[in-house]
């Protein structure tokens, strides 16, 4: 369930994304691409992208107040970011993840 | 067609039904909520929705070994365990033995990034996951319309409640999702839409400054269920629902009669005092002694060893105790011995129907065989004639379904007619004392009296009714010279009486002397004139023989004669 990246330096991984997923459903699968795609751009070299399948291991979904399917957690940098849906609005996914500074650089 | 009513029968409406363990709402519902279904209970912020989720769970895990789930989308574990720590229930225990599991959901808007689809599937692992840990046969999802707001893409959240309902059923779970109350609608979002096997409206209003929470099932498919609103109460047992609402005439009337605590009365009420679960009203002014009578009862019910219920709603226990005191009475055994229970409340402090709820509650976990209210007058401060009717009627029917006997005592106001009751519930009682107090000779005396009694012979007199400090008596009062007379007043005149009568004794005595002296002069004339008649019947002899001798003599005279004169023989 670790799908990481890329092989460079894993100091520089200070983005920890984690992907709530609840089997093979096709809105998981898209939003898996899209998350990917978007880091490709925006983070390369210093994310790392953690997929949790809910039918596996249920009691994360209460842990960590997982409502939405699938949904993604900024873990790190801190504050603790949600952002729900298949992540298809590319604008909002960069808002939600705090990336629009990122961008500018 | 009667093939199909035959299949009918068959078929009966057999809608299994899940006990909720709350006081009264399995009467209206008949037997529960429907069991492996949802049902919505609705209500505005306060009216103790979530309460009576986490009653339905706390009552099915301990009462009913079903254990629960609770997903709560508002408040957090501690704030609900804290909530209902003051009911006596121990969540974390709760949750420690397996029993009840409480997930809660913390949805801030403003942290949650919608980017296209998605749907609910964590509430439905989290759900399904908690149900399987303590194998739940129970849910309450608090309030889950907090979605609509933390979610913006309502028509997502539609479809997946509706997903959710349907998923609960599959599960076979009785499930309870509560809601907050809509302007238009039973709930804001329409939950009604998806929930529709039961409803449950909750509901709080205030009318004259006393609010009255009330609960009424809006539907129940497949079941009978009572419809009216049913006043419920929130107390440190939990929720109470108070299920009578009709007046019903058909409860058990016992034969069984019992005293009322002073030997005199009884003798007034064909000599064996009242009938058990009778009602009994005792009206009278204030200082009548309408407290003493319901007092010498209560401690008589105690003193068989029943247990008797004292609702005061003028004094404090404490008072009570004192005063009664004062007239030899002590009943502070029968409250150490759990006998009896006073209960001591402002009338105004709730509305009547919760009056009635409490007292419900009260009747149910202290089980009395006789209830004491006194007095019933400053109920009518809490409510409009009609309700105080209506509070009445069913507060004296469900005691008599349940073959409690009830004394109550109603303060009259001086100047109104002596059976004028304001609430007019006399008609409601079987046994009318009337207590009276009359005024003379700078006193006040108190006189009691029977207006009616049911079902038995009675004494028609008025008595005296006197506190000392032995107890309560009961005399007969002065009647005679066409006046009732009492207190001192019965005094003087008896006394002026005895007085009377030796008076009359004396002059009786002095004249049958006289009469006896009469008597003998007349026997000594009459013995004088026995004496003289006696003296003249002599004289009458005497001349009689005299003349018979003057005869004898003539005759011999003329024989002599003629013998001389040698007369011929005739």
């Amino acid at each position: 369930m670790n799908q990481p990246n890329q092989p460079n330096s894993a100091t520089d991984e200070k983005w920890q994304l984690r992907l709530y997923v609840a089997g093979q459903t096709p809105k998981s699968v898209t939003a898996f691409a899209n998350l990917k795609k978007l880091c490709e751009e925006h983070l390369q070299g210093q994310y790392h992208i953690e997929i949790v399948d809910l039918l596996q291991h249920p009691e994360l979904a209460k842990q960590d107040q997982i409502l939405a399917i699938p949904t993604l957690v900024r873990r790190l940098p801190p504050p603790l970011r949600q952002i729900i849906g298949d992540l298809s609005n590319r604008e909002k996914v960069l808002v939600g993840l705090d990336l629009r500074p990122l961008d500018e650089e | 067609m009667i093939q199909l009513d035959s299949s009918m029968q068959f078929h009966p409406t057999q809608l299994i039904k899940c006990p909720t363990g709350i006081q009264g709402l399995d009467e209206i519902t008949e037997g529960g909520l429907p069991q492996g279904r949802p049902t919505l209970i609705c209500g505005s912020a306060g009216c103790g929705k979530t309460l009576l989720g986490m009653e339905f769970l706390v009552r099915g895990a301990t009462q009913y070994g079903e254990p629960g789930v609770f997903i709560s989308f508002e408040e957090t574990v501690e704030e609900l365990t804290q909530n209902v720590a003051s009911l006596g229930w121990d969540l974390n225990q709760l949750i420690a033995e397996k029993k009840i599991e409480i997930d809660c959901f913390y949805i801030d808007p403003t942290e949650i990034q919608e980017t296209g689809e998605y749907d609910l599937e964590g509430i439905f692992i989290r759900l399904g996951n908690a149900i399987d840990s303590i194998g739940a046969k129970r849910v309450v999802l608090d309030t889950i319309e907090v979605l609509f707001y933390g979610l913006s893409n309502v028509a997502i959240v539609r479809a997946e409640l509706r997903r959710l309902f349907r998923w609960l059923k599959t599960k076979g779970v009785t499930a309870i999702i509560t809601g907050e109350r809509g302007e238009s609608s039973l709930t804001r979002q329409g939950l009604e839409e998806y929930v529709s096997d039961c409803v449950i409206r909750l509901d709080q209003r205030t009318h004259d400054e006393l609010s009255t929470r009330r609960l009424q099932i809006v539907k129940y498919r497949g079941s009978h269920h009572g419809s009216n609103e049913y006043p419920f109460l929130i107390d440190k047992d939990g929720l109470s629902v108070l299920p009578i609402t009709s007046v019903g005439l058909n409860h058990e009337i016992s034969i069984d009669r019992i005293p009322s605590g002073i030997p005199r009365l009884d003798t007034m009420l064909g000599g064996q005092g009242f009938f058990r679960g009778s009602s009994i009203l005792v009206t009278g002014m204030a200082g009548t002694g309408k407290s003493t009578i319901a007092a010498h009862f209560a401690a008589s019910t105690c003193q068989r060893g029943e247990r008797c219920l004292y609702i005061a709603f003028e004094e404090a226990p404490q008072q009570i105790l004192r005063n009664m005191r004062s007239v030899g009475l002590d009943l502070a055994p029968y409250i150490q011995q759990d006998l009896l229970h006073i209960q001591a409340l402002r009338p105004t402090i709730q509305s009547l129907e919760m009056h009635l709820v409490q007292i419900h509650r009260w009747l149910n976990t202290f089980q009395p065989t006789a209830v004491v209210i006194d007095p019933i007058s400053n109920l009518t401060s809490s409510g409009s004639l009609l309700q105080t009717k209506s509070f009445f009627a069913r507060l004296i029917d469900s005691l008599k379904a349940q073959q409690i006997t009830v004394l109550m005592t109603n303060l009259i106001a001086a100047g109104m007619p002596l059976e004028h009751t304001e609430i007019g519930i006399s008609s409601l009682m079987d046994t009318w004392l009337e207590v009276r107090t009359i005024e003379g000779n700078g006193e006040r005396n108190r006189l009691l009296q029977l207006l009616k009694s049911r079902g038995m012979s009675h004494s028609n007199q008025v008595r005296e009714f006197r506190l000392t400090s032995q107890g309560v008596d009961l005399i007969d009062v002065y009647l005679g010279q066409n006046q009732v007379l009492t207190g001192t007043a019965r005094t003087i005149q008896e006394a002026a009486d005895e007085q009377a009568r030796l008076q009359r004794q004396q002059q009786a005595a002095a004249r049958r002397r006289e009469l006896e002296q009469q008597r003998q002069i007349t026997q000594a004339q009459l013995a004088a004139l026995q004496i003289q008649i006696e003296a003249e019947n002599v004289e009458i002899e005497h001349l009689l023989q005299e003349e018979s001798l003057y005869e004898a003599g003539v005759l011999q005279d003329r024989e002599t004669i003629a013998q001389l004169r040698q007369a011929d023989q005739p």
